[in-house]
């Protein structure tokens, strides 16, 4: 039997790149190797309705598209190394698998922090037994959180807490400002005062030097001393690539996997990779590679890498098309939502107030060279609805020619 | 070709009215609409709407 398609990283980037593969014509064996035990789950309501238990954990499941019903489902394992010249991969127990296609789709995992003290009752957010362990912190009564770091997942949670009744919730981050990095000032300070408003405490400008308690976390030390109570801690400080596995094959991968303009990795056209641990180059913007971690990713990498590795397989070409996806992410809070079409982080320099203010619903729009190339709505449905009427022209952005 | 959405999952963030125009739409109170029934030339379109929602409420059966 011909050697598989071996996909490493059974979740949502591995699932829609079998799935593409198999929508661009090719037939063959597909293998995917994931390493938690559960089949593909969406992950987002982690930190929103599974946390506050809206949701069940069962309702996370994808349901894989009829088309990938023969694939060969390896879970509980994981891939240890690669050897890109001999076409093979090594599992956990030792075994070696040789493949015809490879889709590098292992993901991230949550950086921890590394000051001193106890690991009992800190907490991160990636997996249904993340979210199970957390849940079933924050629901103790009387349950004082920090959260560390102000971005997304850490944002989310804070405000999943305070409904779930914790007792105390604060935020704590180096940076002045709430997600300041992808949002810039303006709607950061929203974001500030929405979740104060909401019963949200955040100290900004200060770190973390360490972790009081004895098994359990009781405190957080922070930069300047100062001890704050805490039960639970939940660390959201960013996430790491789990590239270890691809090390000593001469790949760069100083942040993810480097892929080119059709996601190939190390100029192998039979390599690909997909999802958040692919740094590739965004043909709409300026072509410099950069990993994205929104959930619209997974499925656009797949489509763009499953084409290009099925035309390889097939004996084709990969196309004259470059990778040129909008990215787009939503983040639910409270009772808000931020939602945003293309880059704003590349237009942080030239922030303007498209409608609305900040106090009520607001769309903001960052502009490169007095051109626009993101938008990020915060507000009620109709301010999402209205940062989506600017898609079709952020769609029409030329690709900049230097 | 049969389309169901879970309207208790729905939270109207609108990527399958992008996907698949002719098969969602929101009415004029800002609620999904949606054509239960479509033709199966629009499959590729549905599946793609299937695969961006983010609440993962859009079902195909056939």
């Amino acid at each position: 039997m011909s050697a598989p398609v071996v996909v490493a990283g059974a979740s949502m980037a591995g699932l829609r790149a079998a799935e593409q593969l198999r929508a661009a014509g090719y037939l063959g064996p597909i293998t995917l190797i994931g390493e938690e035990p559960h089949m593909p789950y969406n992950r987002p309501p982690l930190s929103k309705e599974v946390l506050a238990g809206k949701a069940s954990f069962e309702s996370l499941a994808f349901r894989p598209r009829a088309a990938v019903a023969d694939v060969e489902w390896r879970l509980g394992t994981r891939v240890v190394a690669a050897d890109p010249d001999r076409r093979a991969v090594e599992l956990e127990d030792g075994e070696v698998l040789s493949y015809a296609g490879l889709v590098v789709a292992t993901g991230m995992r949550p950086r921890r922090l590394r000051c001193p003290g106890p690991l009992d009752g800190r907490h991160t957010v990636r997996t249904i037994d993340d979210a199970r362990g957390l849940r079933e912190a924050l629901t103790r009564p009387g349950a004082r959180v920090v959260v560390v770091g102000a971005g997304f997942i850490g944002c989310e949670v804070a405000a999943t807490a305070v409904a779930l009744g914790a007792a105390r919730v604060t935020v704590v981050d180096p940076m002045p400002l709430p997600m300041v990095g992808p949002l810039g000032d303006l709607l950061a300070k929203a974001l500030l005062k929405r979740h104060e408003e909401r019963g949200v405490d955040f100290l900004l400008g200060t770190g973390v030097a360490g972790f009081e308690g004895a098994d359990h976390v009781t405190g957080v030390v922070l930069g300047d001393g100062t001890v704050l109570p805490a039960d639970v801690v939940v660390e959201s400080v960013g996430s790491i690539a789990n590239t270890e596995w691809l090390d000593g094959n001469g790949l760069d991968l100083t942040d993810g996997v480097l892929t080119d303009e059709h996601l190939r990795v190390g100029g192998r056209p039979e390599v690909v990779a997909v999802g958040d641990v692919a740094r590739f180059p965004n043909a709409r913007y300026d072509g410099v590679p950069r990993r994205v971690e929104h959930w619209s990713i997974p499925t656009d990498t797949a489509k763009h890498a499953a084409r290009a590795l099925a035309a390889h397989l097939g004996g084709a070409d990969a196309g004259p098309d470059p990778f040129a996806p909008l990215p787009t992410f939503w983040s639910d809070q409270h009772d808000f939502r931020l939602q945003s079409f293309g880059a704003p982080g590349l237009g942080l320099g030239d922030v303007r107030v498209l409608d609305g203010d900040p106090d009520g619903d607001v769309l903001v729009g960052y502009h490169t060279g007095g051109r626009l190339v993101g938008v990020v709505a915060l507000g009620g449905q109709a301010a999402a609805a209205a940062a989506a009427r600017y898609r079709a022209e952020l769609l029409k952005l030329p690709a900049p020619t230097a | 070709m049969k389309v169901v959405v879970d309207m208790n999952k729905c939270q109207d963030h609108g990527q399958c009215v992008f996907a698949a125009p002719d098969v969602f739409s929101f009415d004029d109170a800002g609620r999904l609409a949606y054509v239960s029934d479509p033709d199966d030339a629009l499959r590729d379109e549905v599946e793609e709407a299937a695969d961006v929602c983010p609440l993962q409420a859009i079902r195909i059966e056939d």
